[in-house]
């Protein structure tokens, strides 16, 4: 019965999408006061009823994998009665059609607080339902016809298939939520944008009604990637963070230009510069979410996030993406002349440096979408096999992103319009200084790949010095408020992961070796002694762990327990490493092949300054939170100017 | 500024940080072994996705690593190695993209896409100058 109501009410979604749509696009031309206010109230009511159908779909669906209906094709597929109620709940969006359902689920909740925003005028905020409205319906569609997660299975299998051990874990658990609330919140950025071109209302107000939208956005993206880094890293078994994966990829490229939207944004926002610019990054951000759903979901890539591979979700998508960015283009190229841009600054401004920003940040995207896509086109029309892997990125991206960290810190300290160099330099002289430290520091111990660290924590110094330069100026002014932190946090985050990153990939040590019960194993300052594998029994594996106990200076500190799990119901079987930390530094062990006679491969990493790679991401996600928040007080929201 | 507490963290830190590296495989000089595991780095695994050779579990990338050892221990270069392996299995196996007029757009795509940038904004700078310039 639940499958039965989860589909009657995508049915009535679609309606209300429909509705939704069609009323908000009307009321944008709408010739009268009372029949724009009129056209605009069906156009909130019908958001508000898309959202509580969706949620109701989605509910049904939860049930459905709570309670182990496996009469339900895709609960039968990938859940299963053993799996603890955290995998249960989590498996709604670990298969493809129910990570759709999830992925609308986001759409909604964006729709109906499009609809409760006060900002932006009631011109504005009508077209921006519509053309949410519209997209709503073409992802209803889209899984009503290719990906329906409510499908009857007769006979009804006694058992279910389970869902893939890799994706039972916590951090995936939260993963996908995180990373779509950041994808299909771009997608109300999006709307405002398409808004703004549709009602010629071009000027602060589409900005500013659309920036606490892509600053959440934002923020889960970062978060998303955040997370999904971890999670490669202490899962995959060796030690890595990032991959240039075209799926991770997928991710940072709508990240790269969201952050770029989000500093265009300020001067957009505050003296309605760069207008077509905005406008078209908005536009961009969105387009790069949509590509990234296509080529995770249609299974151009084979990999663990394409659960199934079905070529009619991949034309179909790709019909999307075309209409959605060829009609968003086209709309822009149609708008954009009339588009009045008449600011006056100085070279020596901010304005400059949010420009410069763009800049190596459009370039950055520029160049993973290259790496990204190219491989896939080339195989396709010619036939040649080639692989982008990470020496691509490192002579293409790096540079282009080191000449951007190089300049943040100029950013906050020159004024709008006409700023002062000289002053900036002097003011910004403690960062250098703290640059400068770094490498000496670096050369002075004798650090491994000297150059290259002190080359990576000079310019971390030099962001981290400047983000504190950054908080003294702010605290000095008289207008502080937690807004002000939002530069301060975000570019000291930067700061923290490169230290991590740079870490991490110089001075990474690695051992590994077969052992035999008593025999060790020696990484960095660290002897791991190994005890013998004994089996155990999880929830819904069965386990081979190792227990290594920690030696340092023949005293021992610590005992892991690195397994190997086997899944029956999955037929699968995945490495569970073990990590010791101590926030500054891991001591990552995975266990590896049992080579008989009680003897393992055993695989050891000590990787320094890991941690920080995390913890700068969360940092920049508290950035954003800030500059969020800033946003959101209640005489921010009275300031919100009428029609 | 960096108090003496941290500084002394970063200083156990760097003196923890040695680049050992032991395997049961390893050729018997470290200097050999050193550029079979660089090279192995630089070759992708053809079987699992995005990994190189160094990280895999799989037994292709097993075999392909032992085949790198067996020709360093003959003494065959570096490259002699890469391209045996290109004309087995194609460019694919190579984690660096090939430079040849196929690729140009790959490799040079990133700095147009900069330049083009660059020169963009140089212009509406230049101009936003002139009229700042014009109010005063």
């Amino acid at each position: 019965m639940t499958g039965e109501i989860g589909q009657l009410a995508l049915c009535l979604a679609l309606a209300l999408a429909l509705v939704q749509a069609g009323a908000g696009l009307w009321g944008a031309r709408a010739d009268t006061g009372a029949a724009l206010d009129l056209s605009r109230q069906v156009a909130r009511m019908s958001a508000f009823g898309f959202f509580a159908f969706i949620a109701l779909a989605f509910g049904a669906l939860t049930f459905g994998f709570v309670t182990s209906d496996f009469s339900i094709l895709t609960v039968a597929e990938n859940s299963h009665t053993l799996k603890p109620l955290i995998y249960k709940i989590s498996g709604v969006w670990g298969n493809h059609e129910g990570s759709m359902l999830l992925w609308v689920l986001v759409l909604a909740i964006y729709s109906a607080l499009m609809a409760i925003a006060v900002r932006g005028g009631a011109r504005l905020t009508s077209a921006a339902l519509g053309v949410e409205g519209l997209l709503a319906a073409a992802f209803v569609l889209f899984i009503l016809f290719t990906s329906d997660p409510f499908r009857r299975l007769d006979p009804m299998p006694f058992q279910g298939a389970g869902l893939n051990p890799l994706l039972q874990d916590p951090g995936l658990a939260m993963h996908p939520p995180m990373l779509y609330l950041g994808y299909v919140g771009l997608s109300a950025t999006f709307a405002y944008a398409a808004a703004a071109l549709i009602t010629q209302e071009t000027g602060s107000h589409w900005a500013r009604a659309a920036r606490p939208f892509m600053l959440v956005a934002w923020i889960a993206l970062t978060l998303g990637i955040t997370l999904g880094s971890w999670w490669a890293y202490y899962v995959l078994g060796w030690g890595g963070f990032w991959f240039w994966d075209p799926v991770e990829n997928a991710a940072l490229m709508p990240w790269l230009v969201a952050t770029a939207l989000i500093h265009s944004t300020l001067a957009t926002e505050r003296t309605g510069a760069f207008r077509s610019w905005t406008l078209l990054l908005a536009i961009a951000a969105f387009s790069l979410s949509l590509v990234g759903t296509f080529l995770v979901r249609s299974g151009v890539l084979a990999s663990v996030h394409s659960f199934a591979n079905d070529p009619e979700r991949g034309e179909y998508i790709l019909v999307l993406l075309g209409l959605a960015i060829g009609g968003a283009l086209a709309l822009f190229a149609w708008r954009a002349p009339g588009i009045e841009e008449g600011t006056s600054f100085e070279p020596a401004s901010r304005e400059t440096l949010l420009l410069l920003n763009n800049v190596f940040l459009t370039a950055a995207a520029a160049t993973v979408f290259l790496g990204t896509l190219y491989p896939l086109l080339l195989d396709a029309l010619t036939g040649t096999r080639i692989s982008v892997g990470p020496p691509y990125f490192a002579v293409t991206f790096a540079p282009i992103f080191i000449a951007l960290l190089l300049l943040v810190p100029f950013g906050p300290r020159l004024a709008w319009r006409k700023g002062d160099l000289l002053g900036s330099l002097k003011l910004l002289a403690p960062g250098a200084g703290l640059a400068l430290l770094a490498a000496i520091v670096i050369f002075a111990i004798q650090a491994p790949h000297a150059v290259a660290a002190a080359g990576a924590f000079a310019l971390a110094g030099w962001l981290i010095g400047a983000s504190v330069v950054d908080f003294r100026e702010r605290w000095k002014s008289r207008a502080i408020g937690v807004q002000s932190f939002a530069s301060v946090l975000a570019h000291a985050g930067l700061g923290v992961t490169l230290l991590g990153i740079a870490g991490t990939t110089l001075w990474r040590s690695e051992a590994l070796d077969v052992l035999a019960p008593g025999q060790s194993l020696q990484v960095a300052a660290y002897q791991l002694r190994f005890d013998g594998v004994a089996p155990r029994e999880g929830p819904n594996y069965f386990a081979d762990r190792a227990t290594l106990d920690v030696m340092r200076n023949g005293r021992q500190i610590a005992t892991i327990t690195p397994e190997k799990r086997s899944y029956p119901a999955e037929g699968q079987a995945i490495t569970d490493t073990s990590i010791r930390t101590n926030g500054f530094s891991d001591l990552y062990v995975a266990l590896g092949d049992d080579r008989g006679g009680g003897r393992w491969t055993v695989r050891a990493y000590f990787n320094p300054l890991a941690p920080f790679i995390w913890f700068g991401g969360a940092i920049m996600a508290l950035g954003g939170l800030a500059s969020l928040w800033g946003r959101l007080r209640p005489n921010a929201l009275r300031a919100a100017p009428a029609e | 500024m960096m108090r003496p507490a941290i500084l002394a963290a970063f200083l156990v830190l760097f003196a923890q940080a040695s680049l050992a590296q032991t395997r049961p495989d390893a050729l018997a000089d470290p200097k050999l072994e050193a550029r079979a595991v660089e090279l192995q780095k630089e070759l992708r695994c053809l079987v699992c996705q995005g990994q190189s050779l160094d990280t895999s579990d799989a037994p292709l990338a097993a075999d392909l690593r032992h085949f790198i050892r067996v020709r360093i221990a003959h003494g065959e270069t570096d490259d002699q190695i890469k391209q045996e392996l290109v004309a087995r299995y194609g460019d694919v196996i190579l984690m660096e993209p090939p430079l040849d007029p196929q690729t140009y757009l790959l490799w040079f795509g990133p700095f147009l896409v900069l330049i083009l940038c660059g020169s963009v904004v140089a212009v509406v700078v230049a101009r936003a100058r002139n009229r700042s310039r014009h109010q005063n």
